[in-house]
């Protein structure tokens, strides 16, 4: 996957976790906590989402690294990140 | 033959608009089935019933706005009628209807709305008043095809407003919908007039907590995680029952201690707004399924989909607002419990233990709790209760 791609399947994620955003306001290099106004159960929302979608498991040691959009899409290019099919609840928002 | 009424989902709730039958007369029903979807501020909220029986007769046809207490329909084959309106027994009071609203909602004629309403999140549902959008008409894109902002915005042929530094959308004063704003304000009044709260604070070591949560998520799946909220709340259902003052309502005078603990979990709305329904049976969940459950509980306030069960059904509260950066809350009881049980951040801080000064992650334990059930060494004791439990998580 290229990085435009990865970046994609990241802002879908995104946008189920904070529906009411306008993901093309997001700044690449901000905090997403604070541009998403989510807290830690929605970052692990997403870091689940991650996973399912994208095949790529953060530990938590690794959260700095995708703070940001840009932090992030880099992090998942250089963990192999590939497209998985879609299944579980949580890439919705359902949680795991 | 018993009466399904329109049930009191809280002290705030006055009325609330039937917007889907999930059974049909000549169906039979049992104990716990979901059966009807009901509109409040809270957003749409899928009705149990406490009894089992056959519906022979439905009364109040989807679409229409009605007072808590009215008979939605009738059931047959149920032995012994269950107190009217309650919940699942024991826990929940009969509908407390000396709320001091104003009540324009029991006044009102029925709200003209169609059938097979989709569910909408509350912040979309305050939008929709806001730009007078049908919800009814308006196709959902969320999860289970519920309503988002975005789809109410697209309904209303309005770009979103922009928000000048940030993608989010700004949340203003009063953003959640008024009606939501004037039921909180109504019960948290009721609270401050009749609850004599006294409040304590404890500073709670967390290391150990939180060194063995590393641990234990290094070797979790990533859908297994568990975040240290949960070992709080489990802490906290398990002081519960050894200090049962804690746990449980003030009703008629009198306290009633809860024969289960059910946590009520405050929850904030993405654009404004509070609920803190319950999570069940907390205590005896282990930490895994705390998560689960709280998971589903926040995904399911915040799209729509709560059953009644866990708005009325709280028996203790608990406020987390770390994530906010405050370092200690002081909460006001939500009646007619008689406790709430707030938890700042954690904050590294120096910390003096063996003789020897280090940093620690701390962080401030406090307790709101009521005065006519307990006194404060009561409250003192509980919180101790959950620094010791938070001492051992592995045993959690």
């Amino acid at each position: 996957m290229n990085a435009a791609e990865i970046r994609e399947v990241v802002l879908s994620i995104l946008g189920g976790i904070a529906p009411e955003v306008d993901l093309a306001r997001v700044r690449p290099d901000a905090d997403l906590r604070e541009e998403l106004d989510i807290d830690s159960m929605d970052v692990l929302r997403f870091v689940v989402g991650l996973s399912e979608r994208l095949g790529v498991e953060v530990p938590e040691a690794d959260y700095p690294l995708i703070r940001t959009l840009d932090g992030c899409v880099a992090y998942l290019a250089a963990h192999g990140a590939a497209p998985r099919q879609q299944a579980g609840p949580a890439a919705q928002g359902a949680g795991a | 033959m018993a009466d399904f009424l329109m049930p009191s989902l809280g002290a705030d709730m006055e009325a609330g608009t039937l917007v889907e039958w999930k059974v049909a007369p000549g169906q039979a029903v049992k104990r716990g089935d979901v059966v009807a979807v009901v509109d409040t501020d809270k957003g749409a909220i899928e009705v149990e019933i406490w009894e089992d029986g056959v519906v022979a007769e439905i009364l109040v046809p989807t679409g229409t706005k009605v007072p808590v207490g009215t008979v939605l329909a009738r059931v047959r084959g149920a032995a012994q009628a269950a107190a009217p309106g309650a919940g699942p027994p024991p826990a929940v009071p009969a509908p407390r209807r000396e709320v001091e609203a104003p009540r324009p909602a029991a006044a009102a004629p029925p709200a003209a709305m169609g059938s097979g309403q989709a569910r909408a999140s509350p912040a979309a549902r305050a939008k929709a008043r806001e730009l007078g959008v049908d919800l009814s008409s308006v196709a959902g894109t969320g999860p289970d095809g519920a309503v988002t902002l975005a789809d109410v915005e697209a309904a209303a042929g309005k770009a979103a407003a922009a928000a000048p530094t940030s993608a989010r959308a700004a949340p203003v004063a009063g953003a959640a919908a008024p009606g939501m704003r004037q039921a909180i304000a109504a019960a948290m009044a009721r609270s401050k007039r009749e609850i004599p709260h006294y409040y304590l604070a404890l500073d709670v070591d967390l290391s150990r907590a939180l060194a063995w949560l590393a641990r234990e998520n290094e070797r979790r799946p990533v859908t297994e995680r568990l975040l240290p909220v949960a070992l709080l709340l489990k802490a906290v259902a398990r002081a519960a029952r050894e200090v049962p003052e804690m746990n449980g309502f003030f009703v008629d005078g009198a306290f009633r201690p809860a024969g289960s603990v059910h946590l009520g979990v405050a929850i904030s709305l993405r654009l404004g707004g509070l609920i803190a329904p319950a999570l069940h049976d907390v205590d005896r969940l282990d930490l895994s399924a705390v998560m689960r459950g709280l998971n589903d509980l926040v995904a399911r306030t915040r799209r729509g989909g709560l059953r009644s069960s866990e708005l009325s059904d709280g028996t203790l509260t608990v406020t987390s607002l770390g994530d906010m950066g405050v370092g200690e809350v002081y909460g006001v009881i939500y009646p007619p419990q008689v406790a709430l049980v707030g938890f700042g951040r954690v904050q590294e801080r120096p910390w003096a233990a063996g003789g020897m000064l280090g940093v620690r992650p701390v962080v401030t334990v406090t307790l709101a709790a009521d005065h006519r059930v307990s006194d404060g060494i009561r409250g003192a004791q509980f919180l101790a209760v959950v620094d010791r439990l938070l001492q051992a998580p592995e045993a959690l």
